[in-house]
């Protein structure tokens, strides 16, 4: 009986050591660099790189995401990216948590020209470099480029810069959805 | 010749895995979201199941049967399907990130896939040869990723769809299923392997 | 016989094409004010070339486009420039826009009009750049810059000219009138477009529900190179693409121009423009436009001038506001809801429908889909019109796109059969906007990330610059400290050797004294740090004085020169005087700390 049991241990015994080898080097032969997931997330963030998702930046939230962070942290991206990122990584989405801010329409920034004394903080503080000007000269920001963090408020020793709301103007206007009837179920007010 | 034939539509069709069988119903109902998912998904599980089975088969003719230590097959068989998914997972996580990521749990849960287990096992006890063996497995992964496949379309449309309230998510999912699985019994009688 | 083919799907709405053929064109006059949007066109806005006050001469040319794409705007009489404002212009948001107002003097004075004679003795591109100056574009309802379309293409030749009188959509007649009334005008526009892109082949295009029309232009062509072709009635054969089918068999690929297979497509008002505007050297200023529907009691063809009000065109075909219960600005299926009647003809401005309520009812309310498939039987693109539904409706507009989205011509048959009222081409028209917005977002998203990226490289190699120059600082203060030691050592070995014992006795106590000086100093910082605090708020104090006198000294001489930063120094000033303020404050907080901490 024993020498029974003991062929078994020694067939599986051996049997693992052989597969745990063959794997062993298949684990070296397929080894993995990097995370080209994080670039794919990083192109769906809306690049504001402003903060309020708690990182500095877009690509370190980015890089969360990947290693499991909640995807509904980023106030400008808005529903539209929380959706966009729950597609890419076939989770399910959630909420934008109000934790980190609400979603608003988009801004831009602007500056009082009258009250700028010149001081060149704002210009340290944008991430993305949209304010132009130098020392003692007028700053002025750049419109196109500017995405609306509003990381260049605080700094203004003067407090000359305003958040002002993008007007939808006609070249801007697309169509609005159809408003569907409600059916029976929905107006119980249980949705999907 | 025409054995292995009836073998394939058999394994395909008429006993098919998921819906006659019902084996397999985890990665089925979990990863049938989306079609690039349920493709990648039925890749994998071929590769595993018919390199499982052609291991499993191999294991126990020639290292069980001989020294007569046939009651160890299930260990065995595990053994052997954990190691082929193993090396799966690596070979997908090389070649598509986006994949491994997406199918996520469900990779190593190959595995603990009744539907591996029940081929390497059913390959015993129909006394299948080796290239009998080979034809079940693959056999057994076509048909599983055909219905995947099939599933998996036809849950997107329904995932955009009126569907009532209660109904939504798994639960129209399972009446599918059902009303599909109701569909392949037509194929019953068609070969009696 | 012409060989014919036919394209997949489409209907057969009643035609109400009646009710305006039946009188012959009539000039609508000139209203009381022309109001000229600065963007008729597909492209860039024009920019204003005249300023309120100025008086110009009818054709004269009002705006142009300076960069972008575009054609200018001319005077459709003559008159004074009112103003240049934003008024409510013909698009289905009931938005506004830059317009020049343009108040009549009633004497409709021509400018100096340059005709060619004989347009075949110039460059092609000469008469292209006439076309452009005459301010055509297209007038079937797109609105494409005219020079630009005409323009033969540089790689392949164009085997087919087609000129569209096919005018399918319900209602609408001006085609049909300016075919049976100016053919020789139009004719000669296709000669000079022939001329231009030298094309195999040369159909007009005629819908068989326009019998007069059709012979109208038989005999104005007889003799050409042109032929007169009739097509069977069916909405939307006058789309560009159905008709490139029907005539060639070929279908224009996906997400491409008719271009690209060699033909060309021209509506016959436009090649009346362009005649105009070579033969006569007029600009396009006027266009046919139908005024129909049972709220009017006239119904007809008005040649209207570019600019007239929507409301003096319906007063012109006998307007009943009360009876109107829709106003529809282009045809029933491809038209929007009119809202403000102010707003004026425009280049592309085809029909004007004022609609009762039995006419054109309101649409009952939208009801579930049933899943028919009548909306793909009818489809002319041969698209999925109940898959694109459901995906525009769960928002999933890469599926959307994935089945051709944007392949959709917004035609409407669609909508017009589905049995559960659904307003399908609202859906695609709202997925295909989202899908822009967010085209245009993500190349602003990436613009952002590469600023930022720049942004952080130029921190990064700002911060090794510094560095590098800290580095090379402290080495060249090495160097001068160990030149200073090595001049010092040989002076003192150029020195007598009885000197060197002392010498270097005194190197030695030089040394030890330095020695003694380090550990003091560690001490005398140690022991301070309950004092550096005073020290450094003295000096803050000292510095924020400072700025205070400079300052303040600054803003006398502002104010001596009544400069313009007088206010903004004031503020400075203040603000300082806050910050000495403060550090007077901290200072005396240390100090009194530290007698506190000393007394105990």
């Amino acid at each position: 009986m024993w020498t029974g049991i003991l062929i078994a241990v020694a067939v599986l015994l051996a049997l693992a050591v052989v597969f745990g080898a063959l794997l062993g080097f298949a684990a070296e032969r397929f080894r993995v660099e990097g995370n080209p997931l994080v670039d794919q997330i990083d192109a769906l963030l809306p690049q504001t790189q402003c903060g309020q998702c708690g990182f500095p930046g877009c690509r370190p939230y980015a890089e969360s995401i990947a290693h499991g962070d909640a995807i509904n942290k980023c106030p400008p991206g808005g529903e539209a990216t929380i959706k966009a990122l729950a597609d890419l990584l076939d989770v399910e989405p959630q909420p934008l948590d109000a934790e980190h801010g609400v979603e608003q329409a988009r801004r831009v920034a602007v500056i009082r020209e009258d009250e700028c004394i010149g001081c060149t903080k704002c210009i340290q503080a944008c991430p993305v470099d949209a304010i132009l000007g130098a020392a003692k000269h007028m700053h002025t920001v750049i419109e196109s480029e500017c995405t609306g963090c509003d990381l260049c408020v605080e700094p203004c020793p003067v407090d000359c810069i305003d958040m002002v709301t993008i007007e939808p103007d006609i070249r801007s206007w697309s169509w609005q959805p159809p408003q569907p009837t409600i059916i029976a179920t929905d107006r119980q007010g249980a949705s999907a | 010749m025409t054995e292995y034939l009836l073998i394939l539509v058999s394994t395909i069709l008429v006993n098919n895995f998921v819906l006659v069988q019902f084996l397999g119903l985890c990665p089925f109902m979990g990863v049938s979201g989306k079609l690039e998912t349920a493709m990648g998904m039925s890749l994998a599980t071929t590769f595993v199941l018919t390199l499982a089975s052609v291991c499993s088969y191999l294991a126990y003719t020639w290292l069980l049967e001989p020294l007569d230590l046939t009651f160890l097959r299930t260990i065995t068989f595990i053994l052997v399907i954990a190691v082929v998914v193993q090396f799966t997972e690596m070979v997908v996580r090389k070649t598509s990130p986006l994949l491994y990521r997406v199918l996520g749990i469900f990779l190593p849960l190959i595995t603990t896939n009744c539907a591996v287990l029940g081929v390497a096992l059913l390959n015993i006890n129909k006394n299948n040869n080796f290239v009998e063996s080979v034809l079940y497995g693959f056999g057994a992964a076509a048909g599983f990723s055909l219905v995947l496949v099939l599933f998996a379309a036809m849950r997107e449309r329904i995932a955009v769809a009126d569907v009532p309230v209660a109904f939504r998510g798994a639960a129209i999912g399972m009446v599918t299923a059902g009303l599909m699985s109701l569909a392949f019994l037509g194929f019953t009688g068609l070969v009696s392997v | 016989m012409t060989q014919l083919w036919n394209f997949p799907g489409g209907i057969h709405p009643p035609e109400n094409k009646h009710q305006s053929t039946a009188r012959p064109i009539r000039k609508a006059g000139i209203p009381e004010r022309l109001i000229l949007p600065l963007q008729q066109h597909i492209g860039a806005p024009a920019e204003p070339l005249v300023q309120p006050g100025d008086k110009v001469l009818k054709g004269q040319k009002l705006a142009d486009v300076t960069s972008g794409m575009g054609v200018p705007v001319h005077a459709s009489t003559s008159g004074t420039i009112v103003g240049i404002e934003l008024l409510p212009v013909p698009h289905p948001s009931g938005m506004s826009d830059w317009c020049i107002v343009l108040e009549p003097d009633g004497d409709d004075a021509w400018c100096e009009l340059s005709p060619i004679a004989d347009y075949r003795k110039l460059h092609r591109d000469d008469v292209l750049n006439l076309i452009r100056e005459a301010g055509i574009s297209g007038m079937g309802g797109a609105g494409f810059p005219t020079n630009i379309k005409l323009r033969p293409p540089s790689d392949r030749k164009v085997s087919t000219l087609i000129i569209n009188g096919a005018e399918c959509e319900p209602y609408i007649t001006a085609d049909d009138m300016a075919m049976r009334e100016r053919a020789d005008q139009i004719h000669g526009g296709i000669k000079i477009m022939s001329w231009i892109l030298r094309p195999e082949r040369c159909v007009i295009a005629i819908e068989d529900n326009k019998p007069e029309a059709v012979e109208a232009m038989r005999k104005a062509s007889e003799g050409t190179q042109a032929e007169v072709v009739v097509v069977p009635t069916k909405y939307p054969s006058g789309g560009e693409k159905q008709l490139i089918q029907i005539l060639t068999g070929m279908e224009v690929p996906s997400g491409g121009i008719p271009a690209d297979i060699g033909v060309m497509c021209q509506n016959v008002g436009t090649a009346m423009a362009v005649y105009r505007a070579i033969n006569r050297g007029e600009p396009l200023i006027s266009r046919i436009t139908t005024v129909t529907g049972a709220g009017v009691d006239d119904p007809g063809n008005f040649e209207a001038l570019i600019g007239t009000p929507t409301r003096h065109l319906l007063d012109q075909a006998g307007f009943h506001p009360e009876r109107v219960n829709r106003l529809i600005l282009g045809g029933p299926m491809m038209g929007y809801t009119l809202e403000d009647t102010s707003v004026p003809v425009i280049k592309t401005t085809n029909c004007l429908i004022a609609a009762t309520e039995n006419e054109l009812p309101m649409p009952p309310p939208e009801q579930p889909c049933i899943r028919c498939g009548m909306c793909a039987e009818v489809c002319p693109m041969e698209l999925l019109p109940q898959q694109l539904f459901w995906h525009a409706r769960a928002q999933d507009f890469d599926r959307a796109e994935h089945l051709n989205l944007f392949d959709c011509i917004e035609c409407g048959a669609c909508s017009f059969v589905c049995p559960s009222s659904i307003p399908l081409v609202q859906y695609y028209r709202y997925a295909k906007g989202e899908i822009r917005t967010q085209r245009a977002e993500q190349i602003k998203a990436d613009r952002a990330r590469e600023r930022f990226e720049a942004r952080q490289a130029r921190l990064e190699r700002e911060q090794e610059e510094k560095e590098r120059r800290r580095e090379e600082r402290a080495r060249a203060a090495a160097e001068a400290q160990k030149k200073k030691e090595a001049e010092a050592e040989k002076a003192v070995a150029e020195g007598e050797a009885t000197d060197e014992r002392s010498a270097r006795a005194a190197m030695v106590q030089q040394a030890l004294e330095r020695k003694k000086a380090r550990p003091a100093a560690a001490a005398t910082s140690e022991a301070s740090t309950e004092k550096p605090d005073i020290e450094s708020l003295e000096k803050q104090l000292n510095q924020a004085k400072g700025k205070l006198e400079t300052m303040e000294s600054m803003l006398d001489d502002a104010r001596a020169a009544q400069a313009d930063n007088v206010e903004k120094l004031e503020r400075a000033v203040a603000k300082n005087l806050d910050r000495v303020k403060r550090a007077e404050d901290a200072l005396t907080e240390a100090r009194k700390q530290l007698e506190t901490e000393d007394g105990q």
